[in-house]
């Protein structure tokens, strides 16, 4: 192997004198420190993500107040993290069958979309919503009445869903 | 010396006191905030209103930490080190003049320098070099290899550095003519700033400032990537906090010195054209000592976080090689031009 030869830099003697190549690299961090940041000030200002955006799975819930669910149990059986349990009950509503209990273990979901996807009925849609904090096991397992959502607040990814899918 | 003397000078001390125990405080804020500039971050903004009360915060965490010796130590002198750190950084402040006029206080005309001794130059010199122990021996007590090699950097570096400060300094004393901080003042009247007057003197007087304020790009002696901590690695609670106020505290003081020595003090260029009542030439002349000192430290600051740390002989190359025939360079120079005008 041949050994590695380096061309050695050789400093000018302007390079050389230190000061003026200081003053230059003065002069650049002071253009950094103008500058605008991008930072966002999270807790205060928040991010509203856009519609492709996949938050945490919720249930629609019509104007009249019922979900769309109709318990088939596909969400449930193409779940690849086993986060969704549902149980079908009859209904005397048009549909038929409406999930008893439908429950989904956020720490155990991945956020994949799949349960989106498989939905015949548009019933379960990944929101905006992306803050999710729990200090107990229990609180993590979302029930009923915490996954129904209005379907107006889940407009624009039913839109987006519509035109994409 | 009477009562009322030692009232005055007391009461002076503590207002230095407590100002530079402020201004230390804000200090450690502004820096951060600087680094986070040019660093494209916002920096501290959360403890009280833009984040101003974050050093405050951080003194209180200090403290509550437990206060670790090593068994190994020397006790005496762990405890001994930080105590030296701080002292000289805020003695040397005492003889810096913050304003030419004299202000009356209980039927005295005050000075407003705590103490006017007309060998101030050689007394700055003297506790600069005396901060070296602080940090020598605090490496060296430790019994640890970090710290004393922390330690045996900081000697060595302060040592080299401290010749050509010296020697940048004996062009100002041949300029003024004198060793009394009050008269280099006085002879840097309007715009006769030895900055002016000494460019070169300046520039090696600047650098060799940074060298033993250990900071960037001189901070070998706390190197964080090769040392861990440095001399205070084995430092944690209060005593950590004392040698992190004295850095700054001695930044504070150079900064001062600086100022002093070469940006012309408290003058306000033509100032006295406008015939101002004394009270008011005071506060301008505090305030313009004030901007030229708060100018000299975001200075340090910039150039903390603009240019990377020396390698070691580089460091040594540049105080021996370099920085000392300039400022000798500058020493004769000086002689040549004082004898041809006179
Ligand atoms: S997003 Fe994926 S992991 Fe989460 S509930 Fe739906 S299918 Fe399961
Ligand atoms: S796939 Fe849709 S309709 Fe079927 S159970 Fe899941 S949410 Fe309900």
């Amino acid at each position: 192997m041949q050994a590695q030869t380096q061309d050695k830099y050789t400093l000018t003697f302007w390079e050389k004198l230190y000061i003026p190549e200081i003053l230059k690299g003065m002069k650049l961090t002071f253009g950094q420190m103008v500058k605008k940041k991008d930072t966002r000030e999270y807790p205060e200002e928040k991010w509203i993500p856009p519609a492709s955006y996949r938050g945490a799975p919720v249930l629609v819930q019509e104007e009249n107040g019922i979900e769309r669910c109709v318990a088939c149990g596909l969400c449930s059986r193409v779940c690849p993290a086993l986060a969704i349990e549902v149980q079908a009950a009859e209904t005397a509503d048009e549909k038929e069958r409406y999930p008893e209990r439908f429950e989904i273990n956020m720490l155990r979901c991945i956020f994949c979309g799949f349960c989106e996807e498989v939905c015949p009925e548009e019933a379960i849609v990944m929101s905006p919503t992306y803050e999710m904090v729990f200090t107990d096991y229990e609180d993590a397992i979302l029930g009923k009445d915490k996954l129904l959502t209005p379907v107006e607040k889940l407009r624009p990814r039913l839109e987006f869903l519509r035109e994409h899918r | 010396m009477e009562f009322t003397d030692i009232l005055i000078s007391l009461i002076k001390i503590i207002v230095m006191f407590v100002v530079v125990l402020v201004t230390v405080a804000e200090l450690v804020y502004t820096e951060r905030k600087i680094s986070a500039w040019i660093q494209n971050r916002i920096g501290p903004n959360r403890v009280g209103w833009k984040g101003l009360l974050q050093p405050y915060a951080d003194v209180i965490k200090l403290l509550l930490k437990e206060d670790i010796v090593p068994t190994a130590a020397n006790k005496f002198i762990h405890t001994l080190a930080p105590v030296i750190s701080i002292g000289v950084a805020f003695s040397t402040l005492a003889v810096v003049p913050i304003a030419g006029e004299t202000i009356s206080m209980f039927g005295r005309e005050v000075q407003m320098v705590i103490a006017d001794v007309n060998i101030g130059i050689l007394y700055i010199l003297a506790l600069t070099s005396m901060g070296v122990y602080g940090l020598t021996l605090s490496g060296w007590s430790s019994n640890n290899k970090y710290s004393l090699l922390g330690g045996l950097r900081s000697s060595a570096q302060m040592i080299s550095y401290e010749l050509s400060m010296g020697l940048s300094v004996i062009g100002v004393v041949m300029v003024t003519g004198s060793l009394q901080l009050t008269d280099v003042v006085t002879h840097q009247a309007g715009w006769m700033w030895n900055m002016v007057l000494q460019p070169v003197g300046f520039i090696t007087f600047v650098v060799a400032a940074f060298a033993e304020t250990n900071r960037t790009p001189f901070d070998l002696p706390e190197a964080e990537p090769e040392l861990v901590g440095g001399y205070h690695t084995e430092y944690s609670s209060f005593k950590f906090a004392l040698f992190f106020l004295a850095e700054y505290a001695n930044m504070i003081t150079a900064s001062a010195v600086i100022t002093t020595l070469y940006l012309g003090g408290w003058q306000v260029p033509y100032l006295e054209l406008l015939q101002l009542p004394s009270g008011i030439v005071v506060a301008l002349q505090i305030l313009a000592f004030v901007v030229k000192v708060a100018f000299m430290l975001f200075v340090f600051q910039w150039v903390r976080w603009t240019v990377p740390r020396f390698r070691y002989d580089q460091l040594m190359d540049l105080g021996w090689k370099v920085m000392l025939p300039i400022a000798l360079a500058n020493v004769i120079a000086t002689g040549i031009v004082i004898l041809l005008i006179s």
